[in-house]
């Protein structure tokens, strides 16, 4: 046994020097690291669109999907080259304080509040968030939170603050999952929860959770795509961060957003709005 | 149940159509614990034998640090050595951060100890008296770890199959450093956690099938070679 390692050990140093060029040596200006939420990945929407971007531009892009918090942390630390996440309140103070710069928006979807059909809290139809969210903490009935600093967990909180209530006790339930785990907790819990609609849909076979509350707009959920200032950090890939936010704008991509899901969910996910603002949406 | 058999269905289907994604996630897999594996040997059989024989002051602190990492927490791993190959981390310029080859490193530095605290102990096992008889009849040093490894290849093997199975069963370490990225640092695990989250339960359910069956047929032939030579 002793004698035949050395072979086996040559078989195998020859297989890592094989995953090597993948490596350090083809990095540099051709790689860009694009920091993203949970939601771009698990619709599936980048694994649509990310291939059309490489083969357009010769770049080879890492994505990152993580909660919108930690891919602007990711950013403004230099780790990556390029963000596109859905928080604008927390994409405006990284935006103030220099860390990233041109912010463009390039599509929306929307939240909705999702419960059991009994609706302990009587929220069904009524048309303010806050209002819902107010009753959801008056009653008592369980709330199931992402709790992790992403998009959805800080439109969450926003509500709360909104409604004047801080969400606390044994009826609010914190996963720190993503909100498809956190969809399947409300749904076995039988308990609310905010979230996205895209996810919703993806989720709909497994969660039996009716909508109860849609169509308000703090419930507008917009993403926008933001470049990494190159002072973060030494080695942030300008110009491809920049080729990556204009491609996500330009006419060919926001069509291929237009459509995308339609096949399957009989609605799109996103809706494109390149070139609007958010004064646009009031 | 329904879930579980259209999982398994979507295993077989999945093999037999040959989805050249799955099959690049399963070589991937394979490849990456496999080398992590293969480096880890490289330093704790060495680093083994030496604990085992060696007397020297420091040598019990030394061992106890070798059986901690042998339950280090993956998720621990992988949040340093992400941070630490950060583009502003320590070894930032490598720009290795995201690729396999920082899997590697991380699943070395999770099997190491394992294959060290296993050697350690397969070597201790061997009775003093047998290293003692052998010096006494002119054996060379080199000679006496030479015999003393061929003596505890069996539990030594066992070292490999912990190793292997520490690191290809691994999630927390290799969703960081890796990133989960497709055609990149997408492994059996980590697919696993995406699809899952993605609500592709049947999915989810093939990709662990696979990995079960990988993780079997690795240790089988393992088995096969230990069992071999025994006899």
């Amino acid at each position: 046994m002793t004698l035949r390692v050395p072979m086996i050990a040559r078989t195998w140093l020859l297989l890592v020097a094989a995953l090597c060029p993948s490596g350090p040596a083809a990095a540099q200006s051709t790689t860009l690291i694009l920091s993203t939420t949970t939601s771009t990945q698990d619709s599936g929407l980048l694994d649509a669109l990310v291939p059309l971007f490489e083969r357009k531009t010769g770049y080879s892009v890492k994505t990152l999907s993580v909660g919108t918090g930690q891919a602007l942390a990711l950013a403004a630390r230099g780790e990556a080259d390029v963000a596109l996440v859905h928080a604008p309140a927390l994409e405006k103070k990284y935006l103030s304080e220099g860390k990233l710069q041109n912010r463009r928006l390039v599509m929306y979807n929307d939240f909705v509040v999702v419960g059991p059909a009994e609706d302990p809290a009587r929220i069904k139809g009524l048309p303010k968030a806050a209002e819902a969210m107010k009753r959801i903490a008056e009653s008592q009935s369980r709330f199931v939170s992402r709790g992790d600093k992403s998009g959805t967990n800080l439109l969450e909180l926003a509500l709360w603050t909104q409604a004047g209530v801080e969400p606390r006790g044994a009826w609010y339930i914190e996963s720190g999952q993503g909100m498809g785990q956190a969809l399947g907790i409300a749904n076995d819990r039988r308990a609310y929860t905010l979230t996205d609609r895209g996810t919703y849909l993806a989720f709909q076979k497994r969660v039996d959770l009716p909508i109860l509350v849609e169509k308000d707009r703090p419930l507008l959920n917009i993403y926008s795509v933001m470049e990494v200032n190159p002072a973060n950090g030494p080695r942030v890939n300008v110009a491809g961060g920049k080729a990556f936010a204009d491609f996500m704008l330009s006419p060919e991509t926001q069509g291929a957003i237009r459509t995308f899901g339609v096949d399957r969910y009989g609605q799109p996910l996103f809706i494109p709005i390149a070139g609007k603002r958010d004064e646009d949406f009031p | 149940m329904g879930l579980v058999s259209e999982g398994l269905l979507e295993a077989v289907r999945l093999l037999l159509t040959g989805d050249a994604e799955v099959w690049r996630i399963a070589w991937l897999s394979l490849q990456v614990s496999g080398s992590a594996t293969l480096l880890s040997l490289c330093a704790g059989i060495p680093l083994g034998t030496l604990l085992a024989l060696a007397r020297f002051p420091g040598r019990a602190l030394a061992v106890s640090v070798v059986n901690t990492g042998m339950g280090l927490p993956p998720v621990v791993v992988g949040l340093f050595v992400t941070v630490v190959l950060w583009r502003n981390g320590l070894l930032g310029a490598l720009e290795i951060l995201y690729t396999p080859l920082a899997m590697v490193l991380a699943q070395f530095i999770i099997a190491a100890p394992i294959v060290t605290g296993l050697t350690l102990a397969a070597i201790q096992q061997v009775p003093e008296p047998f290293r003692l008889q052998m010096l006494g009849l002119g054996a060379s040093r080199s000679q006496m770890i030479g015999m003393l490894l061929r003596e505890a290849r069996l539990p030594m093997l066992a070292a490999v199959m912990a190793g292997f199975g520490g690191v290809i069963s691994e999630v927390g370490a290799s969703l960081m450093v890796g990133g989960n990225i497709k055609g990149g640092t997408r492994v059996l695990t980590t697919a696993t956690v995406l699809e899952t989250s993605k609500g592709n339960f049947e999915v989810a359910i093939a990709l662990s099938t696979i990995l079960l069956l990988i993780t079997f047929l690795v240790n089988w032939a393992l088995t096969w070679i230990q069992q071999r030579a025994r006899a």
